[in-house]
């Protein structure tokens, strides 16, 4: 063999020689019968374990849920919610009495839920400043904070919808008779409280309009303080969410009851929303969730089904895989 | 209409026409901008973007940034203008060169080096020795004595030969001083693009003797690009300058093709678009309805009482600018770009060089391979293109003595080469013709071989058979030719040249002897243009069955003729001659109705037959492309015998008892349109059959049938299969192919020559076979190549890939945009109806141009069927031919599937981020997930064949996506700070994304195993077939590389004079009935048949 002959040989074989003549080195995986049932038993072998464990995570999250938004309204104000949650001068305490049916370790999150509310609405996602929250008055361009930009011609520190609307309902917890110490601190994420939210800017302006939307903030305390303005601000996706209150470190044992005392100031009765408190452990999973766990088992046993199937189908009509004299063209020949 | 160039004048014609800046340029710096951005808004899809972006700029309703739709298009737009400037920019450089090269000039009788863009039209130019000619000129002046130089047009037509030209009569024997100071008026037409014509006149002012008006013709002139060869130098007058000459002229920007595809994805894209439109209209009524009964109850969003008048449009744009996505943005891009590849793939395919001439072939049009794929019907030329174009003079026949016919050559026919020895007069005067009634040019080598430059293959084979009879044709010194015969030295003046025409079929020359001072003409044509202007009492009818004879074996037959001519005839006859070429008007049907007043009462001395081989593997090629259900037409301007022979040799048109071949003939519009009923009927009697029925119709019969029974013509064009069309004119072949175009077919026409450049422009495909006719046929076509062999595997493996991969790209692009905007739908209705959206700008741009957008560009080399089984069954391009890869139901597919996947998104996602995870920016990154992950495994499952670069491209995007985002997770001003590091520290959301694989993966996977083993489509019983690798059936599998070995063996040279009946075997043919004709054409061509088979 000559040089010249294995110098093309070489160039012949390289990369980019055969990806012009389209010919790399290439693998055809066909859906063979043996292939396909195996991939669906797999994914039936793993995906109902997975399940079945998640499932069991999801079970030894405990959770208290209690809806109070209905029960909190006196008996003579029901039949006119919005007024009686609107009118200051009647007192919004409340009372309400909380079973633990199982023993919870601590931690122990309080969420409220809210439900049929619209966090994710357009107006009210967009209004809301990102620069103003970390960089305050210096930061001029509130415009997408509109509606609620500025009031007497001042700007609002905090702007926008979302901060205006902040949930205002607070929890105290005792169980017999000692009040159960609720950490308030560290609800928030630490990302938003360093890098999102200003030290140094404080609220200004806030709440101070004609029309009045959520809880106020004290003025001498700095945003990245602000907590429960941290954690409203993270707007929820959903129409039904949870937010984070605060965190019990104490133990619960089974058939404690707790009593919350609540102040309802939060208004959802003028759209009909929910509120609940809600009291749950956590685990690797997170919360409870069932969903999750369900959707395994239930992905994994139908994969198994198919799986099962498709062997009988297999079984009961082996074709003869890839026979060209199924081709029409090659049956007329024949024939012919 | 006309101009009037006067000769080195230096005021005059300077205002009046343009100096010789040559400009290709589109744009100029100014006009650039606009202009470039005016071409790409005038089409649909770039105004939809445009209108789009615009109304993103509304902050009020754009539910993302600007940003998100500006960035792509601003990219897309950028990335096509640059191309087109950079283009533009090559082509000022080219033009900037041209224009600042230095030529010789004479200015105030001086000659000066000047510019070339300052030459002005009037100017006299000097060349030398191989320069290139800066502007048409009218010769005036050589440094050959008898004012001939030679030039190569390769440039201009692509033809290589050398070309004569020589100085106007009037200019003869000027003086090398004298040039400079010639004045003169030339009177020419206004510029054209006719680079075989000029029609114009030249007067000398005195002192210039001869104060006569001198006819021009193209052979005066040297055109632009042009380059002198041969030649010490050559001066002349420049006629038409910079943008004006015949090569600027014909200079035009072509029809940009649209493939069938891209009508298909345009129809698409307007359903698409007409869904979005619903979709909007219905989500900005509900929206509205949403906002008055539920939104003005939830105090925390604040809805004024009374907004603007705008405010019932707010909502339906909202949801038209979140639905906008739905055409995606990146389809054009992406196209783009793999239709480029798949150009470049059929230049880099290293099986279509044509390794005897190294030519590559080459995709001019790199828009339109997925029609390849596409192809209905194939008409092609026949000389050239199924044959080699490369003339050997095989058998002849002088005064009814046939020579060459026992050994098949008459070069080695012992009887002919006695008679020359012998020196029979016939014998002789029929080398004479032979030998000089041409237009080749001998030139003497170094070595003092004689080399001969012919522009016609049928003149070069018949002046090399003369001198290898002894008759050679030594020398051309200007009107005077030598010729060696037999040792002695024969001079003849050339008198005439009476050149070749389509119409006429013949060309002559008048040559005088100058030994003993007689005139002949000398005459060579096609039979029926000099058989019946034979003398009275001549028999043509040896000559006739000479012909037939020849045409049968499927030779190239020329009959040659010689008159003698008495001195007063010629003189009254040349004067007539001269008036004809000097008009300006009509000048060719003129010079041709005079010519007619010469060629009569021909001598006939004999025909001459000419072997054309077809090329290797031409059978092979048809057989295997008639069988992947493509339709093939024969186009040729040869005789009907040569051409039928040659369809039968190539697998053209079956033999008995599978084809039939029914004749359209006729001279009257009765007669035709009686045959073409018969034919018609036939047709639709044997169409129920698997039978191949072909028909044969000849130029007149076809004028008269597209004239007349256009109708009737077309439905047997659909009927037909197989046709083949004689002694058709270029503009007819155009025609044909017009007419099969607006049936609906996809047309590809292949062909090598001029005369196929009209044909091939007209059909969706052109082909140009770069061959031995020059290369203007491979310039005007789409595709060139280097033999017919090759467009096997042009259809079948490039033009089958790229359909079946742009099928794929294109409908992807509309289910993964449709897969998120689907998402966005679903979401609209948990976040009441109002329009968020619930991915971040960032996202939705990058899922659009890059997270989708890559995986999907390495289908560009996927291969569903491997190169050897689609040649082995190539009856499966029938999927493409059909449009089953890509059509409305197919379309459907993807459409369900993306709303399927996109279910499985939303639904998985917002249960298993419930309550507390809630949380916008995750939620959206954990759906967006969701859907990067699907596509991975959608773009997998729809690959047939991983390489590397599928597996870098489809894993590899998965990894980038998770890389880009934790990028932007680490920046603490985006808006996604940290998020993506929380989703991947979460069981729960691997958990998730496992989920929605399955769940979106499984059915679909199931389905696709479901139909591929139990209802298998044919391209799945190959890919089982190849798979198992077992024998497939292989029934009447062929072989190209077999047969090309036995090419020495040609079918055509089959020589059988003894089995031959008295009576042409074909005549029944021709016959009417369908019966007969069945009958012969299979007796005839089974024999070669047979043969075919041996060589097997």
């Amino acid at each position: 063999m000559t040089d010249t002959n294995r110098e093309r040989r070489r160039t012949r074989e390289t990369a980019f020689y055969l990806f012009t003549q389209q010919s790399l080195p290439a693998c055809k995986p066909v859906l063979t019968p043996g292939w396909v049932i195996t991939i669906f038993l797999c994914m039936g072998l793993i995906f109902i374990p997975v399940g079945l464990v998640t499932l069991r995570a999801s079970h030894s999250v405990v959770e208290i849920v209690d809806r109070y938004d209905i029960e909190c309204v006196p008996e003579p104000f029901r039949i006119d919610k919005i007024s009686y949650i609107q009118d200051d001068s009647i007192p919004k305490n409340c009372s309400r009495f909380m079973k633990v049916h199982k023993y919870m370790k601590a931690p122990i999150y309080i969420y409220y839920q809210l439900d049929n509310y619209y966090q994710n609405h357009r107006r009210y996602v967009k209004s809301r400043s990102d620069k103003q929250l970390l960089h305050g008055r210096k930061y001029h361009d509130t415009s997408s904070c509109q509606p609620v930009e500025l009031n007497d011609g001042q700007p609002i520190v905090p702007c926008g919808l979302i901060a205006w609307s902040l949930f205002n309902d607070s929890f105290t917890f005792i169980r017999e008779r000692a009040e159960l110490k609720v950490n308030r601190k560290n609800i928030a994420w630490k990302s938003d409280r360093d890098h999102k939210f200003g030290k140094s800017v404080r609220p200004f302006n806030f709440q101070n309009g004609t029309l009045i939307g959520g809880g106020k903030l004290n003025p001498k305390i700095p945003l990245s303080d602000q907590e429960d303005l941290i954690v409203w601000m993270r707007t929820s996706a959903l129409p039904s969410f949870r937010k984070l209150y605060g965190r019990i470190e104490e133990d619960l044992d089974a058939d404690d009851v707790i009593v919350v005392n609540l102040i309802n100031n939060y208004n959802t009765y003028s759209f009909g929303g929910k509120k609940k408190l809600v009291l749950s452990t956590s685990n690797w999973l997170g919360g409870k969730n069932d969903f999750l766990g369900h959707a395994c088992v239930v992905i994994g046993s139908s994969s198994l089904i198919l799986a099962i199937v498709f062997t009988l189908l297999h079984l009961k009509y082996r074709r003869p895989y890839g026979d060209t004299s199924y081709l029409p063209w090659n049956r007329k020949s024949l024939s012919g | 209409m006309k101009r009037y160039v006067y000769i080195n004048d230096d005021e005059s014609s300077h205002e009046l026409y343009c100096d010789n800046r040559i400009s290709n340029r589109k744009y100029t710096v100014l006009n650039f901008l606009p202009k470039n951005l005016w071409e790409q808004f005038s089409r649909f899809m770039n105004q939809y973007f445009l209108l789009i972006a615009c109304l993103q700029l509304w902050s009020l309703i754009t539910p993302v940034n600007p940003a998100s739709t500006w960035g792509p298009l601003i990219f897309i737009f950028a990335v096509s203008a640059s191309k087109e400037a950079w283009d533009d920019y090559n082509r000022y450089l080219s033009d900037k060169k041209a224009n600042e090269k230095l030529v010789w000039v004479v200015r105030q009788g001086i000659r000066k080096h000047i510019q070339a863009q300052d030459i002005h039209v009037g100017n006299i130019v000097w060349l030398r020795e191989n320069d290139e000619v800066p502007c048409d000129l009218v010769l005036i002046g050589t440094s050959d004595p008898q004012g001939l130089c030679y030039v190569e047009t390769s440039a201009l037509d692509g033809e290589t030969d050398l070309k004569t030209r020589l100085i106007p009569t009037a200019c003869m024997g000027i003086d090398f001083e004298l040039l400079h100071k010639i004045k003169g008026v030339i009177e020419c037409p206004n510029p054209d693009k006719d680079i075989r014509r000029f029609d114009a006149n030249l007067r000398l002012f005195p002192p210039f003797i001869d104060n006569d008006v001198c006819p021009l013709t193209i052979k005066n002139t040297i055109l632009q690009s042009c380059y002198l060869r041969n030649t010490e130098w050559a001066c002349g007058v420049a006629i038409y300058t910079g943008n004006e000459t015949k090569l600027g002229m014909s200079r035009g920007i072509p029809e940009p093709k649209l493939t069938a595809m891209d009508a298909m994805i345009d129809k698409l894209t307007g359903a698409i678009f007409v869904f979005q439109i619903v979709v909007v209209m219905v989500l900005g009524i509900a929206g509205n309805v949403w906002k008055d009964t539920e939104a003005r109850k939830q105090w925390y969003v604040l809805y004024p009482l009374e907004g603007p008048w705008y405010e019932l449009l707010v909502i339906p744009l909202r949801f038209e600018l979140l639905c906008s996505i739905m055409i995606p943005i990146s389809i054009k891009v992406s196209l783009d770009l793999v239709k480029s590849l798949y150009a470049k793939f059929i230049d880099w395919d290293s099986e279509m060089i044509d390794y005897e001439t190294g030519i590559p072939s080459h995709a001019t049009n790199t828009a339109i391979s997925e029609d390849l794929g596409q192809v209905e019907y194939i008409m092609t030329d026949k000389t050239g293109t199924l044959t080699e174009n490369r003339m050997i003079f095989r058998r002849c026949c002088i005064s009814g003595v046939f020579y060459g016919n026992e050994s098949g050559d008459a070069l080695k026919d012992t009887r002919l080469l006695s008679a020359v020895a012998g020196c029979s007069t016939d014998v002789v005067q029929f080398l004479t013709v032979m030998a000089i009634c041409n237009t080749v040019i001998p030139i003497k080598s170094k070595t003092g071989a004689i080399l001969y430059k012919a522009q016609s293959q049928d003149e070069d084979a018949l002046v090399n058979a003369a001198a290898q009879l002894h008759m050679v044709y030594v020398n051309k010194n200007a009107n005077t030719l030598e010729i060696r015969f037999n040792s002695s030295v024969i001079k003849y003046e050339v008198l005439e040249t009476l050149e070749f025409t389509s119409d006429r079929k013949r060309m002559s020359v008048v040559v005088k002897d100058c030994q003993n001072g007689k005139i002949v003409l000398l005459s060579k044509g096609a039979d029926e243009a000099i058989l019946p202007y034979a003398y009275d009492g001549q028999q043509t009818r040896t000559f006739i069955e000479a012909v037939e004879q020849y045409a049968q074996l499927g030779l190239r037959t020329l009959c040659l003729a010689w008159r003698e001519l008495t001195e007063d005839e010629y003189q009254e006859w040349s004067l007539m001659f001269k008036e004809a070429s000097s008009t300006l008007i009509d000048r060719e049907w003129r010079i041709a109705e005079v010519c007619t007043r010469l060629e009569h009462d021909f001598e006939v001395l004999g025909v001459t037959a000419i072997e054309d081989r077809l090329q290797d593997g031409v059978p092979e090629t048809i057989e295997t492309l008639r069988k992947a259900g493509i339709n093939f037409w024969m186009l040729t301007g040869d005789k009907q015998n040569t051409a039928i022979q040659i369809a039968l040799s190539c697998n053209f048109i079956s033999p008995e008892p599978k084809g039939q071949l029914l004749l359209i003939d006729g001279k009257t519009e009765d007669e035709v349109c009686r045959s073409l009923e018969r034919v018609l009927l036939t047709m639709r009697i044997t169409s129920s059959e698997p039978k191949d029925v072909a028909f044969a119709v000849d130029g007149w019969a076809l004028e008269i049938a597209l004239k007349h029974y256009r109708k009737a013509f077309t439905e047997l064009a659909i009927l037909s299969r197989t046709a083949i069309c004689c002694r058709v004119t270029p503009s007819q072949k155009a025609q044909l192919v017009e007419l099969l175009k607006s049936c609906d077919y996809r047309t590809l026409a292949i062909g090598d020559g001029g005369n196929d450049v009209r044909m091939i422009q007209q059909a969706d495909i052109g082909v140009g076979i770069s061959g031995r006719e020059g290369l203007q046929a491979a310039r005007a076509a789409d595709y060139s190549i280097g033999k017919f062999r090759f467009l096997k595997r042009l259809i079948l493996v490039h033009g089958r890939y790229s359909y079946n991969r742009t099928a794929f790209l294109s409908q992807y692009s509309f289910y993964k945009s449709l897969v998120i905007c689907f998402i966005q739908i679903f979401f609209s209705f948990i976040s009441g109806v109002s329009g968020t959206s619930l991915f971040n700008s960032v996202s939705l741009m990058a899922y659009n141009v890059f997270y989708t957008s890559v995986p999907v560009l390495a289908s560009v080399l996927d291969k569903d069927l491997s190169e050897g089984t689609v040649m082995q069954h190539p009856q499966i391009l029938f999927y493409c031919q059909a449009g089953r890869l890509l059509n409305p139901s197919t379309f459907a597919g993807w459409f369900g599937r993306s709303l399927f996947h996109a279910i499985v998104v939303f639904v998985i996602t917002i249960h298993a981020y419930a309550y507390e995870k809630s949380e916008m920016e995750e939620l959206s990154m954990v759906a967006l997930s969701g859907c990067i992950w699907l596509q991975a495994f959608v773009v997998a499952l729809e690959t047939n064949s991983f390489t590397i670069v599928q597996h870098l491209a489809i894993w590899g995007n998965l990894v980038a996506f998770y890389v880009i985002n934790w990028i932007f997770s680490a920046i603490p001003a985006s808006g996604m700070y940290t998020i993506m590091f929380r989703l991947c520290r979460q069981p729960s959301y691997w958990i998730t994304m496992f989920l929605i694989v399955a769940a979106g993966m499984g059915p679909v996977l199931a389905l696709k195993y479901f139909r591929y083993t139990y209802r298998p489509s044919k391209i799945n019983t190959l890919q089982q077939a190849e798979r198992m690798g077992g024998p497939i059936l292989t029934l009447g599998n062929i072989e190209p590389q077999q047969r090309s070995i036995e090419k020495e063996v040609s079918p055509l040279s089959i020589s059988q004079p003894k089995s031959r009946s008295p009576t042409p075997v074909y005549e029944p043919l021709l016959s009417d009935s369908p019966n007969s004709s069945r009958r012969s054409l299979g007796s005839r061509s089974s024999s070669s048949y047979s043969r075919n088979c041996k060589d097997n």
